[in-house]
């Protein structure tokens, strides 16, 4: 039996061919080698995102998490949900506030869920995979299985928005969270403690709608990275990964930069480093490739 | 959706304040904003508003119903949360600006062809059809909102990316023939359904019309 | 002179014995200082050490000690002999601490020590133990001038200590402003809501207290005396006059508010419809009296919409209205909102603020205003005008930087502020007064030289130290409280008459003991003056910061000494030096002065006189010994009362004695001053200023004599200002007059 059993929920970017399937993929290998057991909530469905407001009402979105909520309860009783997903996380955690705080909005929620057959019951946790590590596990823990250290990657260590407001992880400050940093000294790879745009917006999903703004802040984030002489940028958030990584060759052929900086997940930072191939680590998922993680997938380590 | 704003302009008459505070998500927190500011110096698009959150707020109380709901500032809202952690009054901001924005485009107030917008009722949409995004659906949806030349026109321009995204395996035209999805796909609509009714209910609105009935 | 007995105690402890040959300073106490006993102690301070030196006074007779060891900062108890006139050679911080621990500045080291125990040997000599002011007065009743918040806690609390109090109020009830408010802010928890300002029950308390007697529609018509025997002459209602005695005196006179006529662009004086704050609480006092909703003056219709205009004629850079900010009025305007959100939600209620100041828990009052649905708008209003049955008001938007309007407004209070009830302004030429239209009443009526009433620092408020003292002024024994001494709300009030009752009880005490008030309290040392030598030039009069002192007929100085702060400026003003305390004189620091070893002009080593306040440039000193922060070895400092009691003599004396530079370090000055004696810092850089002349006489440099202000956190500023001043001297060359004296 795995040490650690958990509720997995893996959000829609993360589904095979989506833009963030390498993520899945190294959180797999990763969890593999923390004797970290997930399993899918059955029929999880999409939690809305921060961007769906028009479209939708503040009860919908609700329904939409509480429903993944129910059915983890019913098929997962007892066990944490893990979201992999920063805006699938900030999203459950907000419904979680909402419906403690209103006991209409609650009864409310039900009385649609009902429509599915389902009930959502107060007293779910959801947490993000950085809080499992960090907590849960603990850095200590997170060292032990370093095969190949990182040795000479200069990683920036770039934690965004959603994974660290409003919410982020417990104990850090808003302003300079220091988990990413120290899951990268973790692994051995060297963080950038003066990053300055370590918590800067990406734009978001607004990169879709108003590409021009996003990109003024991605090339602001990459072009840090590159002051700082990083090697790879490094993110827990999926659209962050997708933003900053996918629109550097448009930033490029707008302003005749020639930015080509890789933009990797913290789980495949500790995947390579646990030992895991280019595949298990997700490395062959990149626009922009992150050849010196690559060259340590690729290294083979002497027992 | 014209009517909706006739009957709120004459139920609540001058005061927009009030209306905000009962209509707009998270909107009886307006009152608390103390001025300070803070929430425009955080803002990531802030030199883009028109209005900042706190300029919105003095507007709210000044009676501006029209100024603030016909604006596209809250729709450059990233969803960062910066302004949310920082403001001492502790008030959600980034909520009561998605509030703001909803209840415009309720109304119909909200800009015409506003990006923001439109992509949020696509992403909806899509995610809601079978219960999970189809991000290539979702994107072409996105290119081709103002018609079929701009669409291809913006595709074309894109297509290195598009490539580089299919050689990763991040993105796979099969999408467009097998989606992801919920199984249960009709619950979980009849869910979605139910909640428009019963939000429509609390808020003394007329249903809106939704492709919700598969 | 017969009966002395000297001794001087060299302490080995603290690295004094390694750093410094204490032998030969020993040496230096017998025959250069003339002691008659000389003792070296490994560890002075200790219960032997202490020992030593109390049998020898008790034992041997001596009179007079120097103990040369640690500043006279440190080891006050320790050293503290009540018999025996003590001084102090500063060895550890002044010397061993200051210096670096090297072979080469061991000799300048030396030197210093042996200077500074030179100098302790000389102030010994011309120093006598104080014995107390004879002059005292043992008066312990408190008089209470007001009869308002602050003046009826005043005379509760010192009741409640145990002292009599007579209360004397102007007008013929008692209660103030704060009895016609209609609520007042909340004190307590969760700060939501106005409550009841509890005024009846105070003065219920103050007329049921057998301590306390009140006079009503009374005023002070002569205040004689000093602390401890204050003659106070009080008429009454009936014409009469009572005379009471006093020990001290809190004055809470209170303020006046504004007048609003002198606003009529915001409508005030022309629209009865615009009132100020204290009108509005009459009209919610008078509609909860009657159970009726506050309506409209002008014409009795009912009020829907309300605007509360902030700072009027208050902050205002025009010089026409009041300069400053009176702390009370936003938090009275957001109280002012919630009576009418509190009756009616629907009444619209807009406060249109600049900074809205709500301190301390204000903030949660404010708040609770905002769930009440009051609109705050940042705004600066330029017109109210009279529009149909209300008013129009015009502003600036300052969030949306537009002009906006409020039409309809059925009443506008003016958040206007307080002007302070201080009596007469003693620094105004009586020409001046004169041309007044409206004369100035004094209050408090002293029959003081210097003039009628307290002193005030800036904008008619009572002189007070915000932080270092306040309820302090200028006139020793006479405390102020409440918003006579700033402007403030009634919570502030309460517990600024607590503490100005505090210290006037204990002043009281101190001159029933004939010792000294704040800041040198305790002191047992005061003011003596030869008459026969004295000129009646009155420049002790005129200067003592604390009006202490009086004319005589034959315009001679009468020194009050109960009313005297000890801080010598009367004898730093004296040209014929014809005053003096028993242990601090023109001659205990002129014989310190002449102490000092000044090598020749060949020598390479300057000396440098430091002539130190002991309130913040001295102990700043010290505390740069004690983080080790070296200064040069060719000061010689010499801790002063205040710069206020530094005579020109000393300037002469140290220019003639061969120094080739002075510095003086005393307290800023200024309406933001430092001085622990208000005017002494000031004074002395006035009387300074004309040192140049005598420079120019000697032939001298100007920059042979200089001042700094220094506050006591410049502990690394003062040692940095030593040594430039070292610098600029080696640069400008030694003093010609080495040799010559």
């Amino acid at each position: 039996m795995a040490k650690r059993e958990y509720a997995f929920y893996p959000g829609c970017s993360s589904q095979l061919r989506g833009s963030a399937a390498n993520y899945l993929v190294s959180v797999e290998s990763m969890c593999e080698k923390l004797d970290v057991k997930m399993t899918q909530i059955p029929d999880w469905n999409c939690c809305g995102a921060s961007i769906s407001y028009a479209g939708s009402s503040e009860l919908a979105r609700h329904v939409l998490s509480a429903r993944n909520f129910a059915l983890s309860d019913k098929h997962l009783p007892g066990q944490d949900i893990v979201a992999t997903c920063a805006a699938c996380w900030l999203g459950g955690r907000e419904t979680i506030e909402k419906l403690d705080a209103s006991s209409q909005l609650l009864a409310d929620t039900n009385e649609a869920l009902k429509e599915a057959g389902l009930q959502y019951k107060p007293g779910t946790e959801i947490r993000h995979m950085v809080e499992v590590l960090v907590e849960d596990l603990g850095y200590e823990e997170l060292g032990k299985p370093v095969v190949k250290p990182l040795d000479g990657v200069k990683v920036a260590g770039y934690v965004g928005c959603q994974t660290n407001r409003p919410f982020g992880i417990a104990g850090e400050s808003f302003e300079n969270p220091m988990y990413l940093d120290k899951l990268i000294d973790t692994v051995g790879g060297e963080s950038i403690a003066k990053y300055e745009e370590k918590v800067s917006c990406c734009g978001g999903s607004l990169a879709f709608c108003e590409p021009e703004k996003a990109e003024k802040q991605i090339k602001n984030i990459v072009e840090s990275a590159y002051d700082h002489g990083a090697d790879v940028i490094c993110t827990p958030c999926p659209l962050c990964q997708a933003n900053v990584e996918v629109y550097q060759s448009e930033i490029n052929r707008k302003q005749g930069t020639k930015l080509n900086m890789p933009v990797v997940y913290y789980s495949q930072l500790l995947s390579v480093a646990y030992g895991g191939t280019l595949k298990e680590a997700g490395l062959d998922g990149h626009i922009i490739q992150p050849k010196k993680l690559q060259d340590i997938a690729v290294k083979v380590v002497k027992k | 959706m014209g009517d909706l704003n006739t009957q709120m302009l004459d139920k609540y008459r001058n005061n927009f304040l009030r209306e905000v505070e009962e209509k707009v998500d998270d909107g009886d927190w307006v009152k608390m904003c103390m001025q300070c500011g803070v929430c425009a110096g955080s803002c990531t698009f802030g030199p883009d508003w028109e209005h900042t959150p706190q300029k919105i707020f003095m507007m709210i109380r000044a009676g501006k119903r029209e100024e603030v709901l016909t604006s596209h500032s809250m729709w450059l809202c990233t969803s960062c949360y910066n302004c949310m952690v920082r403001c001492p009054r502790k008030l959600p901001i980034t909520h009561i600006m998605h509030g703001l924005a909803s209840y415009a485009h309720r109304l119909g107030l909200a800009p015409k062809n506003q990006p923001t917008r439109d992509f949020s009722m696509i992403f909806w949409e899509n995610c809601t059809k079978t219960g999970r995004v189809n991000e290539l659906k979702m994107t072409i949806s996105v290119y081709f909102r103002e018609g079929f030349v701009s669409g291809i026109k913006k595709m074309w321009t894109l297509r290195n990316i598009g490539r580089g995204l299919f050689f990763a395996k991040r993105l796979n035209p099969l999408e467009l023939f097998v989606s992801h999805g919920c199984k249960d796909k009709d619950g979980l609509r009849r869910a979605l359904k139910k909640a428009d009714e019963i939000e429509a209910r609390r808020r003394g609105y007329a249903v809106q019309p939704r492709g919700y009935s598969s | 002179m017969a009966d002395m007995k000297t001794a001087a105690y060299i302490c080995k402890g603290c690295g004094i014995g390694e750093r410094v040959d204490t032998a030969q300073m020993a040496k230096i106490a017998t025959k250069e200082g003339k002691m008659h006993l000389v003792r070296e102690h490994d560890f002075l301070c200790s219960a032997a050490g202490v020992q030593l030196i109390r049998d020898d006074i008790d034992k041997e007779g001596v009179t007079h000690a120097v103990i040369a060891a640690c500043s006279r900062r440190a080891k006050t108890e320790a050293f503290y002999f009540p018999s025996a006139a003590v001084a102090r050679a500063n060895i550890r911080e002044g010397v061993i601490w200051a210096r670096p621990d090297t072979a080469e500045a061991r000799e300048t080291t030396q030197e210093m020590a042996d200077d500074y125990l030179r100098m302790g040997c000389g102030e010994l000599k011309k120093m006598k133990l104080p014995g107390g002011n004879p002059d005292t007065g043992h008066a312990k009743r408190l008089l209470v001038v007001g009869g308002g918040v602050s003046g009826l806690t005043a005379a509760l609390e010192a009741s409640k200590t145990g002292y009599q109090v007579v209360l004397v109020e102007k007008s013929g009830s008692l209660g103030g402003w704060a009895a016609t408010l209609h609520k007042r802010m909340p004190v307590r928890e969760p700060y939501a809501d106005p409550q009841d300002s509890g005024m009846n029950e105070l003065i219920a308390a103050v007329k049921g207290d057998r301590n306390i007697k009140v006079h009503t529609n009374a005023v002070i018509a002569k205040t004689d005396g000093a602390p401890g025997r204050f003659k106070v002459d009080i008429s009454v209602e009936s014409g009469s006059s009572v005379t009471e005695e006093v020990g001290a005196i809190v004055q809470a006179t209170g303020f006046t508010t504004y007048d609003i006529a002198k606003l009529p662009e915001l409508g005030g004086g022309k629209s009865a419809n615009v009132i100020d704050q204290a009108t509005l609480e009459r009209l919610a006092a008078d509609g909860a009296a009657k159970g009726q909703p506050i309506r409209r003056p002008g014409d009795g219709g009912e009020v829907n919409t309300v605007v509360f205009v902030q700072c009027a004629g208050q902050r205002d850079e025009s010089g026409k209205h009041l300069a400053y900010c009176s702390g009370f009025c936003c938090g009275a305007s957001v109280k002012q909102a919630m009576y009418f959100k509190d009756a009616n939600p629907a009444i619209n209620t807009v406060v249109i603020y600049d900074d809205l100041r709500m301190p301390g828990n204000g903030e949660d009052f404010y708040r609770s205003a905002q769930r009440k649905g009051v609109i705050f708008t940042k705004g600066k209003v330029t017109s109210v005008e009279a529009q149909g049955q209300g008013c129009e008001v015009k502003f600036r938007d300052l969030i949306l930087d537009e002009d906006a309007t409020i039409a309809g407004a059925d009443l506008v209070v003016l958040a206007t502020g307080q002007v302070p009830n201080s009596g007469v302004n003693i620094d105004i030429p009586e020409e001046e007064v004169a041309k007044m239209e409206v004369k100035p009443v004094s209050i408090l009526n002293l029959t003081y030289r210097q003039g009628k009433d307290l002193p005030q620092l800036t904008q008619g408020f009572t002189d007070s130290h915000f932080i270092c003292f306040p309820y302090e002024t200028r006139r020793t024994g006479i405390y102020s409280a409440g918003p006579v001494r700033r402007p403030m709300d009634v919570a502030q009030a309460t517990e600024d008459a607590a503490g100005a009752t505090l210290k006037a009880i204990q002043a009281m005490e101190n001159a029933g003991l004939g010792r000294a008030a704040h800041p040198r309290s305790g002191d047992l040392s005061y003011p003596i003056v030869q008459l026969d030598g004295c000129t009646q030039c009155k420049r002790c009069t005129v200067e003592c910061p604390f009006g202490a002192i009086d004319e005589d007929e034959k315009r001679y100085p009468v020194f009050n000494e109960s009313r005297c702060r000890r801080c010598g400026t009367c004898m730093g003003a004296c040209p014929v030096r014809v005053i003096s305390f028993e242990n601090y004189s023109c001659d205990t620091v002129g014989a310190q002065i002449k102490a000092v070893d000044v090598p020749d002009e060949f020598s390479e080593k300057p000396r440098i006189l430091v002539l130190a306040c002991e309130n913040d440039a001295y102990p700043a000193i010290d505390m740069a010994g004690m983080q080790k922060n070296c200064y040069s070895a060719f000061v010689r400092v010499i801790p002063v009362r205040c710069l206020g009691s530094v005579n020109t003599i000393w300037i002469t004396d140290a220019l003639n004695a061969g120094y080739d530079g002075i510095m003086m370090l005393g307290c800023k000055h200024g309406d933001d001053y430092q001085c622990h004696f208000v005017k002494g810092s000031e004074l002395a850089s006035v009387r300074m200023s004309k040192v140049d002349d005598t420079l120019k006489q000697l032939s001298l440099e100007a920059e042979r004599v200089i001042s700094h202000e220094v506050a006591i956190t410049d502990i690394a500023r003062v040692p940095q200002l030593i040594n430039d001043y070292a610098a600029k001297i080696n640069e400008i060359g030694m003093s010609p007059l080495k040799g010559f004296a």
